[in-house]
């Protein structure tokens, strides 16, 4: 545990582990905002304007985090991989500073109209502000994914004298092919995190028989948005990006599916347990050639093999890459199940009292942050032991001049700073659901039990 | 073109400055100018739509630095580990001690987010005078161009340097003077009544400070870097920053003295820029001089992206700095004017 290379690695893998928790949400909640927006505006009917209302609190909490623990990812690529930032500066340092130019200041500065303008602002204008907050955060997810798609799969760049990489075309290196289909991939996993928590606290709701009206508005649109997005999750966009790994990282799929020998009709492991030393899979259960079909569309094609690659190529943790990418599939497989068995509910008008499957929502939560967690680490992992694909090893990049122990110290750092900031969001959060959203200001909504007007029917 | 980009980061630092400048100096002084919660509501509600959009001029900037010389932005963040890291917390902190403060409305809750906010603005200028101190004084660059300081050795100015020497705790000094006299005026200028009486006492208070502190920082960066004075002599329309500080410097005291908060706020702005201008004069072209051997020394030259990135930047930095610039004064128009409690509908 005194290599510097290795606590390094935890730091980022760390802090960008947690910070992503945040991003997600605020992605995944922007759009759920401005369809409540548009649906206020569209119909009149104020209840969606406090629906909005409520999950901008939630979201302006979430945001503050996310910034706050934005920041030192930035800081990182100069603090903790120097090396890396002095050989790749050139051309991402292109991605990274158009992200704070753009998207930073737009989303920035919507969100303090939107947050704090909407009594000085028309129905119309607030709709707007929440529009671009909704542009601006996903301006800011583009720039970043082309920066990570920049060290998957290197484009628009030249070597130059002084052994670093320089630009030579923008354009390849804003719309690089891998970047197109991993934004597409990341930004539903987005999405699936905010429209299960959203319809997890309307479950929450509906079940406590609070602020039902309410609860059913975030069960309705969390829903039907959850279905979307699981289904777009896995087809076209986890295919392409299957297809796409399979293509430019062979080793990258192989470890994730631990194959060890290159053949043709590759199975699918669906569950199992990669023993590396005796290069086998414990315990497993497989589709025969499914793997072939899924990645050439041939049920015979022949799929790499980790034995056909120097080891000194493999990616440096076959088993925890193999857990991220099968628990990450499992996951994105029960999202499709549970939304299409809870949208078939919604249209036969049965979803609001069916408690069973409330409390499947409301359980459900935490699931997609685990996924959109494992997903990201497949992505990293899969990428080692390569920085920059190909180019530079993660050994040659990270921060010399700057020992193990000075790095423990900023990382046992971060771990207490992270857990209080954990604390005090959860404990805000849950005030706020604790509290909801506002009561309805009609003749009705004098007497709290009456807020919820109209039958509901609990079993 | 590196030039260029030279101008352009050391404007967006100074425009960081200015603005996030003037939130950091008001949660300097707030534990002191506002006595009462609807008063410190008031200063977090003069700053509360505005803070993040500053912050965000320090992302800005990094991002710019890193993209137009890389290898400043990798040798310079790695051997200013140990601050930047703490700087990073006390940006957490801060950030945390704006928003979250009035999440619950009990006085223990409201006056530790008021102290994390206080202490950690306070702290924030310091490191921030002490780094750019760092800068102007020189680090112990090796030849491959990377460097690691120590937070402190012997606190003397000399090769092996640690980021706190004599020097550099002047320097933040002279940035906490600096930012409570920016953002008790900028309080002033945003309240009314007792509030806006204390916040022009304790600018006025502030301004010997600062003044005193300005010309001893001169006089030491002078003592401890002979040559510093070199891109004076050879353009010396260079000597109009030192007159445009001391001329900020007599103004502020001559509107302040007049009750006219903008018009003292705005020298301040000047004075903070001229410092800024000043160094950044002084320095071109180097960007990070080497205490070691001055041929170690980081330029613009050495330090530069390659010239295609640079000039692709420019078209893109270009458009982006106008919707930026429109923003802004979007924002402030809508957000000007004195600050009132008017219920809660801003949370604050």
């Amino acid at each position: 545990m005194d290599s510097a290379l290795l606590i390094h690695r935890l730091h980022f893998a760390f802090t960008v582990t947690y910070h992503y928790l945040f991003p997600q949400l605020t992605m995944g909640l922007a759009p759920l905002i401005v369809i409540l927006k548009t649906l206020a505006l569209k119909t009149n009917d104020e209840s969606y304007d406090r629906a909005a209302r409520f999950w901008a609190k939630i979201f302006g909490i979430n945001f503050i985090i996310g910034v706050v623990t934005g920041i030192p990812m930035e800081f990182q690529f100069g603090t903790n991989w120097s090396h890396f930032s002095r050989y790749a500066g050139g051309v991402i340092g292109q991605t990274l500073a158009m992200e704070g130019v753009f998207a930073f200041f737009l989303e920035s500065t919507f969100l303090g109209l939107f947050l704090y303008g909407e009594k000085r602002l028309t129905k119309t204008q607030h709709w707007f502000a929440a529009l671009m907050v909704f542009v601006g955060s996903w301006l800011s997810g583009y720039f970043i994914i082309a920066t990570d798609a920049w060290m998957q799969h290197p484009v628009g760049y030249q070597r130059v004298a002084d052994g670093s990489v320089q630009l030579s075309s923008f354009w390849q290196l804003v719309l690089n092919p891998w970047a197109l289909w991993q934004y597409a991939h990341n930004m539903s996993g987005a999405v699936i995190t905010g429209a299960f928590v959203m319809s997890a606290v309307g479950a929450f709701y509906l079940l406590s028989q609070k602020h039902v009206q309410q609860g059913r508005i975030f069960v309705r649109v969390g829903v039907i948005a959850a279905l979307i997005a699981s289904v777009l999750q896995v087809f076209p966009t986890g295919d392409a990006q299957g297809r796409m790994v399979a293509r430019n990282q062979p080793v990258t799929l192989a470890a994730m599916e631990a194959l060890w020998e290159t053949q043709p009709g590759a199975p699918l492991v669906i569950i199992g347990q990669p023993n590396v030393p005796e290069q086998k899979i414990d315990n497993p259960i497989i589709i025969p050639k499914a793997l072939s079909f899924l990645t050439w569309r041939r049920w015979n094609a022949e799929v790499k093999g980790l034995n056909d690659v120097p080891k000194q190529d493999w990616p440096d943790s076959i088993p925890l890459l193999y857990f991220s990418y099968h628990v990450m599939v499992g996951l994105g497989t029960i999202f499709i199940a549970v939304s299409v068995i809870a949208a078939f509910l919604l249209w036969r008008q049965q979803l609001y009292s069916a408690r069973w499957m409330l409390w499947i929502l409301l359980l459900l939560f935490p699931l997609p942050y685990i996924a959109n967690t494992a997903g990201w680490m497949t992505a990293e992992l899969g990428r080692q032991p390569w920085l920059v694909y190909g180019l530079l090893r993660t050994v040659d990049g990270y921060s010399k001049m700057v020992s193990a122990g000075n790095a423990w110290f900023s990382f046992l750092g971060f771990l207490g700073m992270y857990t209080v900031l954990s604390i005090l969001f959860l404990f805000l959060v849950r005030r706020e659901i604790e509290h909801g959203p506002d009561p309805d200001p009609g003749p009705l909504a004098q007497k709290p039990g009456v807020v919820a007007a109209g039958p509901v029917e609990v079993r | 073109m590196s030039t260029l980009w030279f101008m352009i980061v050391a404007v967006m630092v100074a425009v960081y400055v200015l603005l996030d400048g003037f939130d950091i100096g008001a949660g300097a002084v707030h534990l002191f100018i506002a006595k009462n919660d609807a008063e410190r509501r008031l200063v977090l509600r003069a700053i509360g739509p505005v803070w993040d959009g500053n912050e965000v001029w320090l992302l800005a900037a990094g991002g710019t630095l890193y993209f137009a010389f890389p290898l400043l932005y990798a040798s310079s963040f790695s051997g200013f580990y140990l601050p930047l890291m703490m700087v990073l917390w006390l940006l957490m902190l801060r950030g945390i001690g704006i928003e979250f403060r009035t999440h619950i409305q009990d006085a223990v809750w409201k006056s530790f987010f008021d102290v994390i906010f206080g202490i950690s603005s306070i702290l924030l200028a310091i490191f921030f005078g002490a780094a750019l101190g760092n800068v102007v004084r020189g680090v112990p660059l090796q030849a491959d161009g990377y460097f690691f300081e120590p937070l402190w050795t012997n606190w003397r100015v000399g090769a092996q340097n640690g980021i706190l020497d004599w020097y550099t705790v002047i320097c933040g000094l002279v940035a906490l003077a600096t930012l409570v006299v920016h953002g008790s005026l900028y309080l002033a200028i945003k309240t009314e009544g007792d509030l806006n009486a204390r916040a022009r006492k304790v600018a006025g208070w502030f301004w010997p400070v600062q003044v005193l502190l300005t010309i001893v920082s001169l006089i030491a960066t002078v003592y401890i870097l002979p040559h510093v004075l070199n891109n004076y002599s050879r353009w010396p329309i260079g000597y109009l920053v030192p007159a445009l500080v001391i001329g900020s410097l007599i103004y502020l005291y001559y509107a302040h003295s007049k009750r006219n908060d903008k018009g003292a706020f705005l020298a301040s702005c000047a004075y903070i820029v001229g410092m800024l201008v000043g160094a950044a004069f002084a320095l071109y072209p180097n960007v990070l001089p080497a205490s070691t051997d001055s041929s170690f020394s980081l330029t613009i030259y050495n330090t530069a992206a390659g010239a295609h990135g640079l000039e692709v930047g420019f078209v893109w930095w270009t458009i982006g700095m106008i919707l930026v610039l429109g923003y802004f004064i979007f924002v402030y128009r809508m957000f000007r004017g004195k600050v009132k409690l008017d219920g809660s509908e801003h949370g604050y």
